[in-house]
């Protein structure tokens, strides 16, 4: 693609590089450390799956024991192996003797680690297998229907209930949505366990659990099979449980996860060891499963200002995909973050949000965009609401980002309506149409407002990059760099569940599944 | 997710589809969710928006949620409401009287004409009596139509007259007389007073004095008209708001063919 704005790549090649060097920093404390969502992902993944008598899952139930017992630093998949050699009993048979107290596993011998391996490899084999059953099925899908080109229509449900959810999600795909996401209930991303089962009962959004993931693909496919487009699932990956929401997902064929490597430090107040460690096996699964990640740098604009701290969002960018690429993920599945978030009162903003765009579109090329709705300066006043996600979906358009989440024109009301999902479709279906091409017709003014914009918002960004690799990321994060968020190393939640590993330590999951996509 | 305020109440109604009590819908069966705007002529104040939040509850509305609320000057205020309504329909009571012919394309039709009638069918239109306006009988009679659907000028087997607006009833059964119709298509865009109503009933009385009304398939049209009071006022069939000239052209060929006019 053709430059539009004039970007100075001299300084592109020195953020990304700036970075590339944060990231790897970072990335050697993640390898010596493991978490208790990572070790109850590596549960799932073996076929543990349930709950007990008091409605705690299972694999909590496991590494809550290996957590008591000392054990964590050794990892799941050594202690579920070394038991299933020494009692020749499945690991889902072993969750459940251990929750009966019938097993301890710190009183069993321990085997050779070859036989270890050797015993876990089957369910290892049978999980993949199933992953790729999946990623074979959307693609076969792809294959049928075709892809849509130009943005994905991206919108959410939200009602608490899947089965109302699932109404409301069929309806919208036949309207024309290409993305349904599940919003999740209100405060699920502070909980250190996922729920279980088909849930009914949610606040402003519903419980991920695996039964509600497998209930709304199973609706999705319906209708998509009836429209013959491919309609993608979405959820959460984010929160106390990253790596076990992707492996959920990867079970049950979610196309779409929110995914970011910082989010959670900074706007949900989790210890950034924990967040960083946990969000780079997610990233893992979710590269390996074919699921398109969003970043999430829309949620620096709705605390910060957008128009004085775009430079950040470009600087999270610039993370997420350093971050991504280190957990081996493409640049095709990097949904990188950003909004449409300015003051429209304030004059050229309009100009602004398009600089910015299309800056995000030459600087990332490959990556499918995510690109967020107004919502912070949406009033109540649906009617100029309406025009506002009009223009976002201009900008859209005009700069060809991919997965357009749609702009409701009663945000700041409710959650969304059957109708306003429908008036909202019909709005970017409009606009979309008619100013297909615009973009390719159009040149910016050199050195014009558009050019500079896009130049000092690189600069800045740049200058704060050099800056955090010269701090580090904790203490970028520590000093309340991004965001205006300021988060201690040691504080936030779920410091506790994070253990330094010990050397016989292995993750098989992370051994098969990191830099490949299944096919 | 960044924003967004979000239903946290309680449902505490039933939420099982009962089509005797239809109510609107929201995002959860029978939760009544209504939008309302409107301008009070007050200031902009809390006590403005309480009248506001009066005039919905007075309209229906429980729990109404003033959304939004801006001045448009000393003395004006604009509204945006929304609620639940309290209001339900039984709709398995409800019956509605439609045009009961299937639409034909243009080319159908003119095959039609072909062969069940033989001939070209005349067809003659008018906005009557004070109407100014031929939007609604240019849509159907011009040749390009309206929102895609070709007008019947453009139709092989249609002779299509259309006589303009302001046209009195008498002169409009004259020239239909005059040109040999079989078809009466009379528009009527903007009335007052329901002087649409008496001009359309003089039209149907002139015809039954003159012993012409069994001679002509007679239609009208307009955004106020349905097939049910068309019928009322002794019309073949009335078509509003969303019909199109293939709409008219099927009832009528179709209509002159089961009435056995050659």
């Amino acid at each position: 693609m053709e430059s539009k704005l004039g970007l100075n790549f001299e300084l592109v090649d020195k953020a990304r590089a700036s970075a590339a060097h944060v990231a790897a920093d970072v990335q050697e404390f993640i390898n010596e450390h493991t978490t208790v969502t990572t070790e109850r992902t590596v549960c799932r993944l073996l076929g543990i799956d349930g709950v007990n008598e008091m409605d705690v899952p299972m694999p909590n139930v496991v590494v809550d024991h290996l957590m008591a017992n000392g054990l964590l630093p050794v990892g799941a998949s050594w202690h579920i192996g070394n038991a299933m050699v020494e009692t020749g009993l499945d690991p889902q048979t072993i969750a459940e003797k251990i929750d009966k107290g019938e097993l301890d596993l710190s009183k069993l011998p321990a085997h050779n680690d070859a036989e270890v391996r050797a015993a876990i490899k089957p369910y290892v084999d049978k999980t993949i297998a199933r992953i790729n059953k999946n990623v074979g099925a959307r693609n076969a899908y792809l294959k049928d229907f075709g892809d849509k080109e130009g943005p994905y229509l991206y919108v959410i449900v939200a009602t608490g209930n899947i089965y109302e959810d699932i109404t409301q999600a069929k309806a919208a795909a036949k309207q024309g949505a290409d993305i349904i996401a599940v919003i999740r209930t209100t405060g699920q991303s502070l909980l250190d366990y996922v729920p279980y089962g088909a849930t009914t009962e949610g606040f402003g959004g519903t419980y991920a659990t695996q039964e509600n993931f497998r209930l709304m693909r199973k609706a999705l496919d319906e209708v998509g099979e009836e429209q013959r487009r491919y309609i993608r699932l979405c959820n959460y990956c984010s929160g106390l449980c990253m790596p076990e929401i992707a492996a959920m997902g990867a079970l049950e064929r979610l196309d779409v996860m929110l995914n970011d490597a910082l989010y959670g430090i900074l706007f949900r107040d989790i210890n950034m060891q924990r967040t960083i460690v946990d969000q780079y096996f997610s990233r893992v699964i979710n590269g390996y499963a074919g699921v398109i990640i969003n970043t999430g740098e829309d949620n620096y604009l709705t605390t910060d200002d957008a128009i004085t701290s775009a430079h950040t969002v470009l600087a999270s960018q610039f993370l997420n995909e350093a971050f991504a690429k280190e957990a081996g993920m493409r640049e095709e599945q990097m949904g990188l973050g950003h909004a449409f978030e300015m003051d429209p009162a304030v004059e050229d903003t309009f100009l602004y949000e398009l600089a910015q765009a299309q800056m995000a579109r030459e600087i990332f090329p490959n990556a499918p965009l995510k690109y967020m709705p107004p919502t912070k300066y949406m009033t109540g006043n649906i009617f100029r609401g309406h025009i506002q996600d009009a223009l976002f979906n201009m900008v859209t358009i005009m700069t060809g980002q991919r997965l357009h989440l749609l702009g409701m024109l009663t945000e700041a009301i409710h959650t969304p309506f059957m109708s306003d999902r429908a008036l909202s479709i019909e709005n970017a279906q409009y606009i979309f149409r008619t100013m297909k091409d615009l973009g390719s017709e159009l040149t910016y003014k050199e050195g014009g407002i558009i050019q500079t914009r896009a130049n000092e918002v690189l600069t800045k960004a740049t200058d704060l990059l050099s800056e955090i690799e010269k701090l580090g990321l904790f203490t970028t994060i520590e000093k309340g760099i991004f965001a205006d968020v300021k988060r201690p190393k040691d504080g936030g939640k779920g410091l506790n569940g994070v253990v330094f590993k010990d050397e016989k330590y292995f993750n098989p999951f992370i051994e098969e599944m990191k830099g490949v996509v299944a096919q | 997710m960044s924003s967004g305020l979000y239903n946290t109440h309680k449902i505490d109604f039933d939420t099982t589809l009962d089509l005797t009590r239809l109510k609107p819908y929201g995002d959860t069966m029978n939760d009544g969710k209504v939008q309302t705007s409107f301008t009070l002529p007050v200031k902009d104040d809390e006590r403005g928006e309480e009248a506001a939040r009066q005039i919905a509850k007075k309209m229906g509305l429980e729990e109404p949620n003033v959304a939004y609320h801006a001045a448009l000057d000393k003395a004006f205020t604009f509204y945006v409401v929304y609620g639940s309504c309290v209001h339900s329909v039984n709709y398995e009571e409800i019956h509605v009287i439609t045009v009961e012919s299937e639409t034909m394309g243009m080319e159908e039709t003119n095959d039609y004409i072909r062969e069940h009638i033989g001939r070209k069918v005349v067809m003659v239109g008018a906005s009557t009596g004070t109407d100014a306006h031929t939007v609604g009988i240019d849509a159907i009679m011009n040749r390009k139509g309206f929102a895609g659907h070709y007008g019947l000028e453009r139709y092989e087997m249609v002779e299509a007259y259309n006589l303009g607006s302001q046209v009195p009833n008498e002169d409009f059964i004259k020239k239909a007389v005059e040109l040999k119709a079989d078809v009466l298509l009379v528009s009527q865009t903007v009335t007052q007073k329901d002087i649409h109503i008496q001009n359309l009933t003089n039209l149907i009385e002139l015809l039954e004095a003159e012993g012409l009304r069994d001679k002509f398939v007679v239609c009208c049209g307009g955004p106020r008209i349905t097939h049910e009071l068309a019928k009322e006022l002794g019309y073949d069939a009335g078509f509003g708001a969303g019909k199109y000239a293939d709409d008219v052209a099927s009832f009528a060929v179709t209509e002159m063919v089961k009435r056995g006019m050659k």
